[in-house]
């Protein structure tokens, strides 16, 4: 897609990283153009007039000039903040992830209103719910289905058949499920309970408030997370770099209660 | 057809080669650079090259606050005229050359040497955080002052740090934000006009 000379868009912040004495190239993610780059003169003085609203995992309205390698930030405004998931590590590590992954699943310049609304979501429910977890893992499934990579959770990838109510097996490498005999022997696939399969067929089929109704016990919500992370790390190809910071964070007893 | 395309003499292009890994030095200004030092005295040459290895030989890190420095423990830490009560944590050790140009900091300073990070995947583990927790553990520290930058990773440091340090039961204060001299306040963004609100001070002028 060719870009406008000069065109002004809604975007979240992903990710920032410094260029030359005073500049800070941002990664954007907009509604219409997609994830772009682009270059914010300047913002690394303390006189900068932009500099508080491009602060990663804010959503912003900005004005884009197209430059020769990269859009360069002409003028821009806070539309949301998200003050308080920047006061609380535990919201802070989890929305750090969120943008991680998108920067991650989805490729530049590709219009995507829908993983737009997704992350845009993610944020302002992990700004409200106390259950920061259950956020993510919608949030994973979501962004999985978005970019074509919906795990099979219904039957065997193996032998075709219908699951069974016993503990199965989730495989990254075949993106699915599979049932006890299929997955005999083989390395990669993992048990996967009946409790866990149940809560990961409700997270892909249900509702963001089905999920947020449910009381996940913290085993379970844990066998969950380390399905759906080792997914998304095979088809990554990587490690999520945030996911070891929230592991730092639980393993430090201190940090483990999110404030209220 | 095949033959190479002109380039310097190897010294020459060994040169240029060397200055172009240079942060923010592209491939003109390396050749420009490798010029002027080509046509400088001698001595000239010799004095940069020595200032080079210098750096590199004599600079250690301070045992006591992870500063750069040229004798352990560095001047500062050595300093019987500073208070000894006070630490202020920095992210990098230019930060301890701005905050001592204002001439009103006389106690001691410790260098993270980076910032939490999570996106880059740098945590607590990758920074001088253990060494400042050793620090505090031995002696008579009252207040640490965390003065890494008001953006979102210095913040989440911060936010690390004065859970860890309250814990142990340490006054941790954190520097005011607020509008920076020279700002307009209809440039200023929601964070930092609450803030400033926030912790306004009685006007006595």
């Amino acid at each position: 897609m060719t870009l406008p000379r000069l065109f002004k868009t809604e975007a979240i912040v992903l990710r920032q990283r410094k260029l030359g004495e005073a500049d800070r190239i941002l990664t954007l993610y907009t509604p219409t153009y997609g994830k772009l780059d682009a270059k914010a003169k300047g913002v690394r003085k303390t006189t900068s007039r932009m500099s508080g609203h491009l602060q990663p995992l804010t959503r912003c309205m900005v004005q884009l000039a197209r430059g020769r390698s990269m859009e360069v930030i002409a003028g821009c405004q806070a539309l949301e903040s998200f003050a308080v998931i920047r006061e609380d590590l535990q919201r802070l590590s989890r929305a750090l992830y969120a943008a991680e992954l998108v920067d991650r699943f989805v490729p530049e310049h590709v219009e995507s209103h829908a993983t737009y609304h997704l992350l845009l979501d993610t944020l302002r429910r992990l700004a409200q719910a106390l259950d920061a977890d259950s956020v993510l893992r919608y949030f994973e499934m979501r962004l999985l289905e978005h970019s074509g990579f919906r795990p099979e959770l219904a039957r065997c990838l193996g032998c075709e058949r219908q699951l069974q109510p016993v503990t199965n097996y989730f495989s990254p490498g075949a993106g699915g499920t599979l049932c006890p005999e299929c997955a005999g022997g083989t390395a990669g696939p993992r048990p996967l309970s009946v409790n866990a399969l149940k809560v990961m067929r409700l997270l892909q089929r249900g509702s963001y408030n089905d999920m947020a109704r449910l009381q996940v016990p913290p085993e379970l919500g844990q066998e969950i997370e380390r399905h759906l992370r080792s997914y998304i790390v095979h088809v990554l190809e990587r490690d999520v770099n945030a996911a070891a910071f929230i592991e730092r964070l639980r393993r430090d007893a201190l940090f483990e209660t999110i404030e209220v | 057809m095949n033959e190479p395309l002109p380039s310097a003499a190897g010294p020459v292009a060994r040169l240029i080669e060397e200055f172009h890994k240079l942060p923010g030095v592209g491939p003109k200004s390396a050749q420009r650079l490798t010029y002027y030092v080509l046509r400088a005295p001698a001595a000239e040459a010799q004095a940069l090259a020595q200032a080079l290895l210098d750096v590199k030989d004599k600079i250690v890190l301070c045992s006591v606050c992870q500063n750069v420095t040229d004798v352990d423990p560095c001047r500062i830490c050595a300093d019987g005229q500073r208070d000894r009560t006070t630490i202020c944590v920095v992210e990098e050790p230019l930060d301890i050359l701005a905050l001592e140009r204002t001439r009103s900091y006389r106690g001691l300073y410790h260098v993270l040497h980076g910032v939490i990070s999570p996106m880059e995947g740098i945590g607590p583990d990758e920074l001088k955080m253990k060494e400042l927790l050793d620090r505090l553990r031995s002696n008579e520290v009252g207040e640490v002052i965390v003065a890494t930058n008001p953006n979102l990773e210095g913040e989440a440091t911060a936010m690390y740090l004065g859970k860890l340090l309250r814990a142990l039961g340490l006054k941790v204060t954190r520097l005011a934000r607020g509008l920076p001299v020279g700002a307009d306040l209809e440039y200023a963004d929601d964070i930092t006009l609450a803030r400033a609100l926030e912790g306004r001070q009685e006007f006595s002028g």
